[in-house]
């Protein structure tokens, strides 16, 4: 059991996300100070009436032990101490020889209880559980006792206290294997079927994934195509095609596959369950439908940031989003210009949005690029003159026509001459974010076209005016210290990809946590990228956060491979150190349920607390907040965890 | 038909792709060329943006993948033939002899003790040295040592032979032999990761002239609790620590003229890291960065930017920057300049973020799998939009910096697709026969 490791640590969330490192020890032992007259009787009562005879064995570690901890004294003192049967020392009791000395004293001696004395569980302790079962012990009487990491390798210099903790240290785990009792581990068949909810790159590339490796696959995607944020793009960085060309075959792929059901204009209502079982509730077009599925992978996109108010979006003809601009030009409405400007880091990098958005930059040079690469097409002898969106996104639609009521309140435009010679491109920028080998080059082919770099600071933004019927920026240049003046014929705004609204809502259906920056927010930011802390629930794609189509895809096919590990085990095996709940002390306040970064404990039909031990991981997160004290952890009870808290304070006096 | 899968490189990428198979049911060989798993994260200090210890975080994955029923770890060793196609590869691996019985080491570095000879230790980027019978890293997996045959004075006159007489458990076999074993899978991963470029060619930067110039990794290393200098900073020229640091950005990437017109994608955030982590070692380290462009794009980057700069005191300067050094005192000066204006200003240690190149492997090994590089010769995608993982040869698949530069949760995420897509093939082939 490793709780660190799953606990969500995004630097910005770890106040939101507390208790930040469950610990399952340390909460119990902070009860008040025993008083030594309520001590524990000297030989604790057993938990069954069979007679305790528990096995020792100290590790020398080689030196590492042996060379700061007196071992055969170590050894002899064990021998004493209560319900022990059996104790030896052994230079590396992780060695074959060490292993099979366990196995045969646990036959020759009778061992219902065995301790080893030596380096980590972290990363021993299934090595030595592994040798119990074998030898026909449950792996819940198995205790260990760490006198490396805790004793000598902190005592290097002080020997005989070294060895004066190590004994103590051993005596606890004495006190607290005589307590131990067997544990059965809970096995819970996995549905093979994966919802998947989203229906953009990421999600199709996941439920392909999904499908391939076998699996039954449920795709919501509650517009009526496939496709997600894609469609609207013209083309696409480093590809020769068009964006709906390229997408085309995976999303053909998606709706060929026999093991792959498509919803369209549907949304998920309703989920229950745990890893392996979930109920869902499918509902399209007013009728649902409940699918039971064993995972689910989250890929409901982003939206574009809409800059209302901002370098004069909303106020003058011209000034378009990056994603508005590319929709001009997909439908051929772009109206006649020479001169863009682009401005990056709207709204995002500590302004209205604190992240950076990731793929802005690359967008913004890819679409000057299509502009020089294209101009003589584009520009077209009848080119339209005003801005006219035309798309099937209705949060683009509706933000137009909110605007071409102004722009007709102010007067139309009159039409500007037609431009000649070549364009003449800016790009506004604070720092060109154009990262890795793939985006970077696209940096150095506009450099090579003479687009225009100019980089500005949140001192000095650059502002857009309208003079006549042209735009105007005013900026300052970093370099000339000076103002300056840059006529445009259209303004491109460079707006970060944010969450969807209805993210917040899905967060609460399936109790997955969204981050400070609205995305969703991930088991463990280094190394648990695209689970959450919830078994059986993923995420990838720009639900997760700002990513190109490249790597949403990576992230998709990766959740389909993180998805596929429980269904293509068919079962899940539960580690039964779980939370228990004492029906008869909780009041049903719920703590418990706010405290599980795992969702794994919730209030049930009759108002009190119940585990769903598919999905604890026994971190103690509700036993430690719970105000009843109604929760024990199984095998670290507070009666097994007293004992062993006794018995090293009694050492100490 | 096999349905066993290859993995390529033991680095956080290699780990995390055998995991993903392994845990499905499937049956992963991986082959790493060092002698531990773990590859460039284990030897960084802490991780962007958390913070994390890094070898902490990884050291128990190395430990559940070289424990795992369904991986068959082979370190030490190189991929030398490939022949066949997806599903019925024919895979010819040398395992390299390492003078000592995996089996019988128990890792007790008694032997390590008493070997007389030392070399420059590659872990610690040459800055410490290390025994000739040696544990590449205190967690290293397997835990298992190595004799580097080329140093080793019974290998160069037959003399000596301490390990070997010391160790109780017979495990040290001067008479190993290099063995070449055949495997029969049917997918392959290549996850071979990058390699640290040596700046002394950029003399402008004066690496390996001025003492106290030092590269990114050589800093991880140095402020590590268990580095060469046991995590103190000291200069080479007279081992006393800084108290001013410059960190210079783009050192030999984004250029053209080295051949390396592409960006590493972690140095801004690395050194950002770093210098967080200079004033938590010692609260009078003022640092500053001198930077082109400052790529904080990933998640939660921009803001950890803003934590440097607020809480930290960390100073960005936009602008190229050079360096010289002041021959009295050994002390590394910074020119740059200021709208135009040229500036200089002395600092006592200067960290290069030097541009992170393809393995030199890659060539060799493109060749043997016969699949394409790009200019640049990191591992090319069939379909750099659609298809990231797959490479032009059915069956052989990417993952991690040597398809791309990216930082672990990238490499992390890309070697469960990998996995994915692996594990397809070899059930498509295996039910197509
Ligand atoms: C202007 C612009 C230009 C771009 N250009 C490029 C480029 O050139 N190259 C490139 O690689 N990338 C580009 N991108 C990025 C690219 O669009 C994204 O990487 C990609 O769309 C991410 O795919 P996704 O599947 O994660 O999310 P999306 O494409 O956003 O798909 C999410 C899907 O989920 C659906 N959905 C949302 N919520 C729910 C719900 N609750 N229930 C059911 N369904 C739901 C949505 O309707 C949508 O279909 C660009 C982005 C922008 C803004
Ligand atoms: C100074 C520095 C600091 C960094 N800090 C951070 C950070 O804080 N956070 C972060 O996210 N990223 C950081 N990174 C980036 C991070 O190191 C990489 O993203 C990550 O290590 C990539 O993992 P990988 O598995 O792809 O490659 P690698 O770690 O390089 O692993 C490749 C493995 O393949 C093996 N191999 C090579 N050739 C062969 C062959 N022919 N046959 C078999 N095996 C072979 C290698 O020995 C190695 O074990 C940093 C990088 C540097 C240089
Ligand atoms: S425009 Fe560039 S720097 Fe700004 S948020 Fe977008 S990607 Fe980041
Ligand atoms: S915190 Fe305790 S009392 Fe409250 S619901 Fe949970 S178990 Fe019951
Ligand atoms: S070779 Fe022998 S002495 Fe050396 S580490 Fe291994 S077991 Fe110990
Ligand atoms: S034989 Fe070689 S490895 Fe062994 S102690 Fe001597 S020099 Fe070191
Ligand atoms: S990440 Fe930063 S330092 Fe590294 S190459 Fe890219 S821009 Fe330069």
């Amino acid at each position: 059991m490793e709780p660190e490791e799953q606990t969500p640590e995004t630097p910005i969330e770890q106040e939101e996300q507390a208790p930040q490192t469950p610990v399952v020890q340390q909460e119990p032992i902070a009860e008040p100070p025993v008083e030594p007259d309520e001590e524990a009787p000297e030989t604790p009562p057993t938990p069954d009436s069979e007679e305790l005879r528990i096995g020792v064995f100290v590790c020398h570690c080689g030196t590492n032990i042996g060379g700061f901890v007196d071992v055969p004294a170590v050894v002899e003192y064990v021998k004493t101490l209560p319900n022990v049967a059996f104790a030896r020392d052994n230079l590396y009791t992780c060695a074959e020889d060490g292993l099979t000395a366990i196995r045969d004293a646990i036959k020759e001696h009778k061992l219902n209880r065995v301790i080893v004395a030596s380096c980590t569980p972290r990363t021993h302790a299934p090595l030595f559980q592994g040798v119990c079962e074998e030898a026909g012990l449950n792996k819940y009487l198995f205790e260990f006792a760490n006198i490396r990491e805790q004793c000598s390798w902190v005592h290097m210099k002080e020997k005989e206290d070294a060895t004066r903790k190590a004994k103590d240290l051993i005596k606890s785990s004495v006190s607290k294997a005589a307590l131990l009792v067997p544990q059965e581990e809970m096995k819970v068949d996995v549905v093979p079927r994966s919802l998947v909810i989203g229906g953009g790159v990421a999600g199709l590339s996941a439920a392909l994934s999904v499908a391939r490796q076998g699996f039954d696959v449920h795709l919501v995607e509650k517009e009526g195509v496939l496709g997600g944020f894609t469609r609207n793009l013209n083309s696409l960085s480093l590809g020769d095609k068009s964006a709906e060309d390229t997408i085309k075959p995976l999303i053909e792929h998606v709706q060929a596959h026999e093991n792959i059901t498509v919803h369209l204009n549907s949304q998920v209502e309703s989920v229950s369950g745990f890893i392996g079982n979930f109920d869902t509730t499918i509902v399209t077009n007013g009728s649902s439908k409940e699918v039971k599925v064993g995972t689910i992978i989250v890929a409901t996109g982003a939206l574009e940031y809409i800059p209302e108010g901002l370098y004069g979006y909303g106020m003058y003809d011209n000034v378009v989003t990056l994603t508005e601009f590319e929709i001009l030009c997909k439908s051929g409405k772009l109206p006649k210009i020479k001169n863009v400007a682009f401005i990056q880091c709207v709204g995002s990098r500590g302004q209205d949005k604190s992240y950076c958005s990731r793929i802005c930059c690359v967008i913004s040079i890819k679409n000057a690029l299509y502009i020089t690469e294209n101009f003589a097409e584009i520009m077209g002898e009848e080119g339209a003159e005003r801005v006219e969106v035309d798309v099937s996104v209705p949060e683009i639609s509706s933000r137009r026509r909110r605007r071409r009521r102004m722009v007709s309140a102010e007067g139309e435009a009159a039409p500007g001459p037609a431009p000649t010679g070549g364009p003449e491109i800016t790009i506004f920028n604070r720092d060109v974010t154009t990262y890795g080998a793939d985006h970077e080059v696209y940096y150095n082919k506009a450099r090579e076209k003479r687009i225009r770099f100019v980089r500005y600071t949140t001192d000095n933004l650059p502002k857009v005016t309208q003079e006549g019927d042209k735009l105007v920026v005013n900026y300052y240049h970093e370099t000339l210290k000076t103002e300056r003046k840059l006529q445009a014929d259209m303004v491109v705004l460079a707006t970060p990809l944010i969450a969807p609204p209805d993210a917040a809502d899905l967060s609460k259906k399936l109790k997955i946590p969204i981050g400070r920056d609205g995305f969703f927010l991930e088991a463990h930011m280094k190394l648990r990228p695209i689970d959450f802390a919830t078994d059986g629930i993923f995420v990838c794609g720009t639900a997760r956060g700002p990513a190109d189509i490249t790597e949403s895809v990576a992230q998709g096919l990766g959740t389909a491979s993180r998805a596929a590990i429980p269904m293509a085990r068919g079962f899940i095996q539960a580690e039964a150190i779980l939370a228990q709940v004492d029906p008869e002390i909780c009041t049903g306040c719920g703590t418990c349920e706010a405290n599980c970064p795992y969702g794994a404990i919730r209030l049930s039909d009759d108002g009190v607390a119940e585990v769903l031990a598919a999905a604890c991981k026994g971190c103690g997160c509700c036993g430690a907040t719970c105000p009843e004290k109604a929760i024990q952890m199984m095998n670290y009870t507070d009666d097994q965890l007293l004992a062993q808290g006794r018995s090293i304070l009694q050492g100490a006096m | 038909m096999s349905t066993d899968v290859l993995v390529i490189g033991g680095g956080i990428a290699g780990i995390q792709a055998s995991l993903d198979i392994a845990d499905k049911g499937g049956k992963v060989y991986l082959v790493e060329k060092t002698p531990s798993i773990g590859g460039r994260m284990a030897q960084l200090d802490k991780t962007f943006p958390t913070n994390d210890c890094s070898i902490c975080i990884l050291a128990p994955k190395m430990a559940d993948c070289y424990g795992h029923p369904n991986i068959d770890v082979l370190t030490y060793s190189e991929v030398v033939g490939v022949d066949g196609e997806a599903g019925k590869f024919k895979v010819k691996v040398l395992r390299k002899a390492r003078y000592v019985d995996e089996t019988k080491c128990t890792g007790c570095e008694e032997c390590v003790a008493k070997c007389p000879q030392k070399v420059p230790n590659e872990f610690d980027q040459g800055l410490g040295e290390r025994k000739v019978i040696y544990m590449p890293f205190a967690q290293a997996v397997p835990r298992v040592v190595t004799i580097d045959k080329e140093n080793c004075t019974w290998f160069i006159k037959e003399k000596c032979g301490a390990c070997k007489i010391l160790c109780e458990r017979e495990a040290v076999d001067f008479d190993q032999k290099d063995e070449e074993v055949v495997l029969d899978v049917g997918s392959i991963i290549v996850a071979i990761g990058y390699d640290i470029w040596d700046p002394t060619p950029a003399s402008e930067y004066g690496y390996g002239k001025y003492p106290n110039v030092f590269t990114g990794m050589e800093y991880e290393r140095m402020i590590n609790a268990s580095g060469p200098t046991g995590g103190e900073m000291k200069r080479r020229s007279d081992g006393e620590r800084p108290h001013k640091l410059a960190f210079i950005q783009c050192v030999g990437s984004r250029n053209p003229q080295l051949g390396h017109a592409y960006c590493c994608s972690v140095c801004c955030m690395f050194s950002t890291k770093e210098a967080m982590l200079a004033r938590e070692h010692h609260d009078d380290i003022d640092s500053t960065i001198f930077y082109k462009d400052l790529r904080a794009f990933g998640k939660g980057f921009f803001e950890y930017v803003e934590r440097a700069k607020n809480d930290y005191g960390v100073r960005y300067i936009n602008s190229d920057a050079t360096v010289q050094e002041n021959p009295e005192n050994n002390n590394p000066i910074v020119v740059y300049d200021v709208a135009g204006r040229p500036e200089k200003e002395e600092f006592d240690m200067v960290v290069l973020a030097t541009t992170l190149v393809p393995r030199p492997d890659a060539i060799k090994i493109a060749e043997m799998l016969g699949i394409p590089l790009t200019e640049f010769k990191f591992f090319e995608s069939k379909d750099r939009i659609l298809a990231p993982m797959d490479t032009v040869r059915e069956g052989v698949y990417l993952a991690g910096y040597c398809r791309e530069p990216m930082d672990i949760p990238e490499a992390v995420a890309e070697a469960s697709a990998a996995a994915a897509r692996a594990v397809e093939t070899v059930l498509a082939k295996g039910v197509t026969g």
